[in-house]
């Protein structure tokens, strides 16, 4: 039979993990990822620009991929492991990527940046990036209303230099 | 957004069961569907959620063709290393679509149906025969910069926005389903529909049919193809105009067999046998793609802001022909037409 089933729109357990700690929740069927970090966990490092799939800055990894979490919905991600922007580093320490973001002043007001790390992140581990022009191509779903891609560009090769050895 | 009630599907047969309700949609990546929720633009009573079943799989097929799994992802799908040596243009053309945030998430199944961007089909304040049957359409006459110049109806001016579907065109792929009647096999050419008096229907999918899979037969097209998107931006945007390619050509040259489909300026994928004709026996030139182009672009109708579409459309297949002959396909990070 049908594992679960929400008549009369009734909320759904699901168990999520996020950043390292186990989430039992009861959810409607209608709560984005999005709102489900921001809204009943207070996670607020991922951002709501656009709500539609649009702008990027609410980009998490989900299972290690990077998504949009806006256009998620949590009830169908049912014991999956979510990681966001406040679980990059390890402590105090920061990610490769945190940390050349700070480098190469790849951010002005950072409202994306949040989701620029986290696609980042994913984007490094697909592998799919090797030149200059693959990280901007593969970085499209990320806007910055700053017009910071150059510097963006710019830490995200210097991590992607550091991980490949030269050809 | 709504509320809506929320089934998760263990089986198959379960999901056509509860599929076959009217109001009830079934939820893959979420990308389109969850957004026309927010915009209220789809209101159902419930949701019946697929990805538990068992479609997310490539498989080779015993005549050497490949059957893509319903829910594989668009990502999984276009770095295939099957689909990338045998199908390239199938997976440039998916390369060319939405960001690599969307394509992690958006399902071949969900591709095929993701529904049009007309923006007034968006607009629930706005009249839209598509959306609400009989109430007009807003995009006569309105700001129809993106929208069809082909096989278009009184009723309704839309585009299919699907890039992965114009390479599945020219691939001559086959669509599986299943439904409350059982199985069917619909060819690509048959599965989406043209407006006609009934623009609510995008494509032939009965009530309840679930996309269990997209069959691609074996093909010669690894050399001479390729995908050529026109877009506002250069990157995540919709085509204004694409056009897909593939090419077999003899020793010297002459071209045996040719496939050319178009996006963003149709219903759904744009192609014509009489073009293909033209070509077939011919040596690479500028009079004989321009020729076919032509036909391409025969019954071809400007709604006014889209205009334009007529001679970039032109211009974007004698181009992509080309590039398909010259088997220098369009890259998809180096933005430049060559
Ligand atoms: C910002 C943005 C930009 C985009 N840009 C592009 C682009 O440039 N090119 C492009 O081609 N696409 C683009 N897309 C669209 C994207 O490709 C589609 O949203 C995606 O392919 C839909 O797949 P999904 O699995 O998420 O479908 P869902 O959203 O889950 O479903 C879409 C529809 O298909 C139905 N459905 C899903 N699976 C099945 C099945 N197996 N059987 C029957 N019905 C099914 C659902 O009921 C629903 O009606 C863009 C989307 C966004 C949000
Ligand atoms: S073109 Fe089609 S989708 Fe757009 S407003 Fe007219 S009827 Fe609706
Ligand atoms: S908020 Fe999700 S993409 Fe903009
Ligand atoms: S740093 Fe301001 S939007 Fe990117």
């Amino acid at each position: 039979m049908s594992e679960t089933i929400s008549y009369n729109n009734a909320p759904v357990p699901v168990a999520l993990t996020i950043n390292g700690q186990v989430h039992q929740i009861a959810v409607e069927p209608r709560t984005t990822l999005l709102d489900l970090l921001r809204e009943h966990l207070g996670l607020m490092g991922t951002k709501k620009g656009c709500d539609h799939g649009q702008c990027g800055a609410c980009t998490v990894l989900l299972n290690g991929e990077r998504r949009v979490s806006c256009l998620t919905l949590a009830v169908s991600h049912d014991e999956a492991t979510v990681t966001t922007v406040e679980g990059l580093a390890e402590g105090d320490v920061l990610s490769p990527l945190q940390q050349a973001f700070l480098e190469y002043d790849a951010f002005q007001c950072g409202y994306c940046t949040p989701g620029q790390l986290c696609s980042a992140q994913g984007l490094l581990r697909e592998g799919h990036a090797r030149t200059r022009d693959e990280v901007r191509e593969l970085m499209s779903g990320n806007l910055c209303r700053c017009g910071a891609y150059p510097h963006i560009t710019d830490a995200i090769l210097s991590v992607l230099l550091t991980q490949q050895p030269a050809p | 957004m709504r509320n809506f009630g929320y089934f998760r599907a263990a089986s198959a047969a379960e999901a056509v069961q509860a599929g076959a309700t009217p109001q009830v949609h079934y939820l893959a990546g979420g990308t389109n569907l969850v957004d026309l929720l927010k915009y209220r633009v789809e209101q159902p009573e419930a949701l019946v959620d697929i990805n538990r079943l068992p479609y997310g799989h490539i498989e080779e097929l015993p005549d050497g063709g490949l059957r893509l799994g319903a829910l594989v992802t668009n990502a999984a799908t276009a770095y295939d290393a099957r689909v990338q040596a045998r199908y390239p243009l199938l997976s440039s053309a998916i390369l060319a679509g939405a960001s690599a945030q969307l394509r992690n998430a958006a399902t071949n199944g969900g591709n095929l149906n993701q529904r049009t961007r007309c923006p007034y089909f968006y607009d629930v304040a706005a009249a839209c025969n598509k959306r609400e049957p009989g109430s007009g359409c807003a995009a006569l006459g309105g700001h129809n910069r993106d929208l069809a110049i082909l096989g278009t109806s009184e009723s309704c001016i839309a585009t299919f926005p699907s890039d992965m579907c114009v390479a599945l065109r020219v691939l001559d792929a086959q669509v599986r389903l299943l439904g409350p009647a059982g199985e069917r096999v619909v060819p690509i050419a048959e599965y989406h529909r043209l407006p006609g008096a009934e623009p609510w229907r995008d494509n032939n999918l009965l009530p309840g049919e679930l996309v269990t899979a997209i069959d691609l037969p074996p093909t010669d097209f690894g050399q001479h193809y390729t995908y050529l998107k026109i877009r506002d931006r250069l990157s995540y945007a919709f085509a204004l105009v694409s056009v897909a390619v593939a090419l077999r050509l003899d020793e010297a040259g002459h071209v045996l067999d040719a496939h050319l489909a178009l996006g963003g300026v149709a219903h759904k994928p744009w192609r014509v046998s009489e073009a293909e004709d033209l070509l077939t026996g011919q040596l690479p030139s500028a009079e004989v793609f321009g020729a076919a182009a032509d036909a391409l672009l025969a019954g071809a109708k400007g709604q006014g802001e889209n205009d334009f579409k007529l001679v970039l459309a032109r211009r974007a297949i004698v181009r992509a022909c080309w590039q398909a002959a010259a088997g220098t396909p369009q890259s998809q990070s180096d933005k430049h037409i060559r």
